[in-house]
């Protein structure tokens, strides 16, 4: 199945520049050499049902019916040897704990500010700064409780930081899924890999929202508030909260009194004490966002601010996966840590400077857009595959809000094999690992890896034609059980 | 529990009740065609009005199709999308309720729902439907049946487990009391006594209706007879598809989600639902049929929207209708 496998000039995970297999996938090759491409589309076809009849799926509105689709599933997993995962893991921990820092930092003394490390302007600015949250003290100091940290990797293999999303970042059930799906298809495999398990993730969830309950409650109240079941994330809520074994709520359940949270219950109201929101800022009360809200509930922010409800994540952690603020983490590292970034950013030019904006102006083409705000692929521009007429688009947007944008150089994303139309072929991907910040920093071995599948693409986001492979990382005891001499692809 | 899940469990119960009973009807209805002599425009449309009647559902047919045949009766209650109680809606229904208490509910109850649901949007069912229509109602039903085996099987016998025992008994007294309603009067020739001479195929297929034929032979041996049948389908104390079966576990689902004693009531759906329970208790088919089968069969269902409206009202919408009870 690998006979005419091409890395193409880019940092393959599988295969080295000469087209020898990494060690780390040796008894993967092993394993798909010796199966024929008809048993290949059998298992295919396996995973996809089993995630259609569990209704993992998402829905795309069409005309008046909406169809659900399930989110594409690679079956070629990615693998981290044990060496590779502990530096990701040292450099996620360091940004996490900058980013918590920097965040208490902006809402109390803006230290950070007044030693000019970064320009006050760029939080004024800043669209997700809530500065009605000055001086307000969050429970136990942690603004962000979960963080999904969006990693690639360059041509020559090392791993970058692509972006931070510090507010309600998705996409965790899937791989806990994904693994479960890898493991009804392919049950022999795992007896050849120290696969690191990735289950316990709910649990570790719950620990942190345990952790922050008001007053330190010894049996709190925790519940998940979703915006309900057309949202596309909503098989992931639900998810979680049966993995948590805790209800899951939308707004109409919850109501404020006496500065206190309660769910409506067939037995009369109930207190809740920590919400695992997965609903923005700007939808969870409409007496202080926005007024048209009808997700959130009335009086929540109130309730915070009594400190009668804790909320993970932190109202206004926004700030902190801004794209202009992204510039400045390295900086923010250094400042509060005194530490070099373990984990580098991608290099970035920010259209608010005025020498910055000018190298830009001259090479939207070569480069990549982002709106400083948006996420999930959207208000995103790649100048080498973009029309004349998006370039010139871009080009007038960024003259008109200079704040609104930032310049990356494109990346050649790391590929791993992919199987895609019958034939398995490179594809980039990138890996987006869960950092759980509670009494202890803890992270997921793995995380989701996205899979741009469509030829040439490098955009990973579900919603542009991604899709995702389970992610193994390999413990450090024992590397691949098995190694076979290096076998080449012909 | 949530007052919605309470609400959602509840519904999603009497969806899945209430598509089984429309596939058993048009199965035993579909059957019973075979044996009609001859199959002109009049008896065929004789044949299936009743399956309309006894749905409610008459009106909106007369919107949506121009006349009375075996395939626009069949489509409309099987898989008509305007239609909220054809086959396909109620599994739509049961499960966007579900979908809303994945957490609450089992996985594999999840997955027995979401495989009928998925089954009856595919072409497979459509080819199913047309080539191997007898197979087709039985795989709803037995979807059903596994999807509350399941339930019993799988999900802890707590509150939620409870109000969806309320919702597949009342659905189910509320189906019982309808088949034997609408074929009564159909099937009662013009001006016979009650309790007189009819068809006995007829009769059977009432009984089949509700998968009732077999128990009741063990019963009544070799004779289906008008009286009998009522008797049987309401006053049964045993058989799980007789009003007064339903209405007991019914109620006594409605006494453990409250804690109250069986013979007690705290509320207004545990007093509605003892009051019906005990009339059916002392009621004899002699009583019934002397105060008129119909309206003993019409105040029924009355009094099970009653039951239902108080039960919504007690724990799922008790705040919303200005009520106040603080746990």
């Amino acid at each position: 199945m690998f006979t005419d496998y091409d890395v193409g000039g880019f940092f393959d995970e599988m295969f080295t520049p000469a087209g020898e297999v990494r060690p780390h996938y040796a008894p993967l090759l092993e394993r798909f050499a010796s199966m024929e491409h008809s048993e290949f589309q059998r298992k295919v076809a396996m995973a996809e049902n089993s995630y259609l009849s569990q209704g993992i799926t998402f829905t795309v509105y069409s005309g008046d019916e909406g169809t659900e689709r399930i989110f594409p599933f690679d079956l070629i997993p990615r693998i981290v040897p044990a060496d590779e995962w502990a530096h990701i893991e040292r450099g996620l921990e360091q940004r996490l704990t900058a980013l918590n820092m920097f965040l208490h930092d902006i809402y109390h003394d803006q230290r950070i500010l007044k030693e000019k490390v970064i320009p006050e302007e760029v939080i004024r600015s800043a669209k997700h700064f809530r500065p009605e949250f000055m001086g307000f003290d969050v429970p136990k100091n942690i603004y962000i409780h979960v963080c999904g940290t969006d990693l690639i990797r360059d041509d020559s293999g090392q791993y970058l930081v692509l972006e931070d999303n510090g507010r309600c970042p998705s996409g965790v059930s899937y791989v806990l899924e994904n693994r479960q799906a890898m493991k009804r298809v392919f049950p022999r495999l795992f007896s050849k890999y120290p696969v690191r398990p990735v289950d316990r993730y709910p649990q570790e969830l719950l620990s942190v929202l345990r952790y922050i309950a008001p007053g330190g409650k010894p049996d709190p109240v925790c519940a998940v508030l979703t915006p309900g079941i057309y949202n596309s994330a909503y098989f992931e809520h639900s998810f979680l909260a049966r993995e948590m074994g805790i209800e899951i709520v939308v707004g109409a359940d919850l109501v404020v009194e006496n500065r206190r949270v309660y769910m409506k219950t067939t037995r009369g109201l109930q207190q809740v004490d920590v919400i695992y929101r997965r609903i923005d800022d700007d939808f969870l009360d409409p007496q202080v966002f926005r007024k048209d809200s009808v997700l959130g509930v009335p009086g929540l922010v109130d309730a915070y601010r009594a400190g009668n409800v804790a909320l993970a994540n932190s109202i206004g952690t926004g700030v902190a996966d801004d794209k202009v603020t992204y510039y400045y983490v390295p900086r923010m590292i250094e400042f509060y840590l005194g530490e070099k970034p373990i984990l580098p950013n991608v290099q970035t030019w920010l259209s608010a400077e005025e020498d910055d904006r000018k190298y830009i102006l001259e090479n939207v083409g070569n480069l990549v857009i982002k709106a400083a705000n948006e996420s999930g692929g959207y208000g995103m521009l790649i100048g080498p595959q973009a029309t004349k007429e998006e370039i010139e688009k871009f080009r007038q947007a960024i003259i008109a809000d200079p704040r609104g944008y930032v310049a990356q150089p494109v990346i050649s994303l790391s590929r791993s094999p992919s199987y895609c139309d019958g034939v398995i072929e490179g594809r980039h991907i990138d890996l987006r690992p869960y950092v759980l910040c509670g009494e202890k920093t803890t992270i997921i071995p793995g995380g989701l890896t996205r899979v741009a599948l469509r030829k040439g693409s490098l955009v990973v986001n579900s919603s542009q034609g991604g899709g995702s492979k389970d992610t193994w990382v390999l413990d450090s005891e024992d590397e691949p059980l098995q190694f076979q001499s290096q076998s080449r692809t012909p | 529990m949530l007052s919605r899940v309470a609400d959602s469990c509840y519904w999603m119960s009497r969806y899945i009740e209430r598509a089984e009973t429309n596939a058993r009807l048009l199965n035993v209805n579909m059957a019973l065609m075979l044996d009609l002599e001859d199959a002109d425009t009049t008896s065929v449309k004789r044949h299936w009005e009743p399956v309309l009647a006894t749905l409610e559902d008459q009106e909106l047919f007369n919107e949506l199709y121009d006349s009375v045949s075996a395939e626009s009766v069949m489509e409309f209650v099987t898989f008509e999308k305007k239609n909220p109680n054809s086959v396909f809606s109620c599994i739509c229904a049961a499960r966007e309720n579900a979908r809303t208490v994945r957490e609450q509910i089992s996985s594999e109850m999840w997955e027995r729902l979401n495989t009928l649901y998925l089954y009856l949007r595919s072409e497979q069912a459509r080819h199913d439907y047309r080539q191997a229509p007898y197979d087709f109602y039985r795989s709803i039903v037995d979807g059903s049946h596994l999807f509350q085996g399941i339930t019993d099987a799988t999900m802890t016998h707590g509150e939620g487990w409870d109000f969806i025992q309320v919702g597949k008994y009342l659905e189910r007294a509320d189906s019982t009391s309808r088949v034997l309603d609408i074929k009564y009067h159909i099937l009662l020739p013009h001006g016979e006594m009650v309790g007189g001479n009819v068809d006995l195929t007829q009769w059977m297929a009432v009984l089949r209706s509700c998968s009732a034929f077999e128990a009741y032979l063990k019963i009544r041996v070799g004779h289906v007879s008008a009286w009998d049948v009522a008797e049987f389908l309401i006053l049964h104390p045993t058989f799980p598809r007789s009003i007064r079966f339903c209405v007991d576990s019914m109620d006594r689902a409605i006494h453990r989600i409250s804690g109250s004693r069986i013979a007690g009531s705290h509320n207004e759906t545990e007093r509605l639902s003892g009051m019906l329970r005990a009339s059916i208790d002392y009621a004899t088919i002699d009583g019934i049929m002397r105060g008129g089968l119909h309206e003993y069969l019409d105040a029924t269902q009355l009094r099970l929207i009653e039951i239902s409206d108080a039960l919504v009202k007690t724990y799922c919408e008790w705040l919303d209708g200005g009520g106040r009870a603080v746990a």
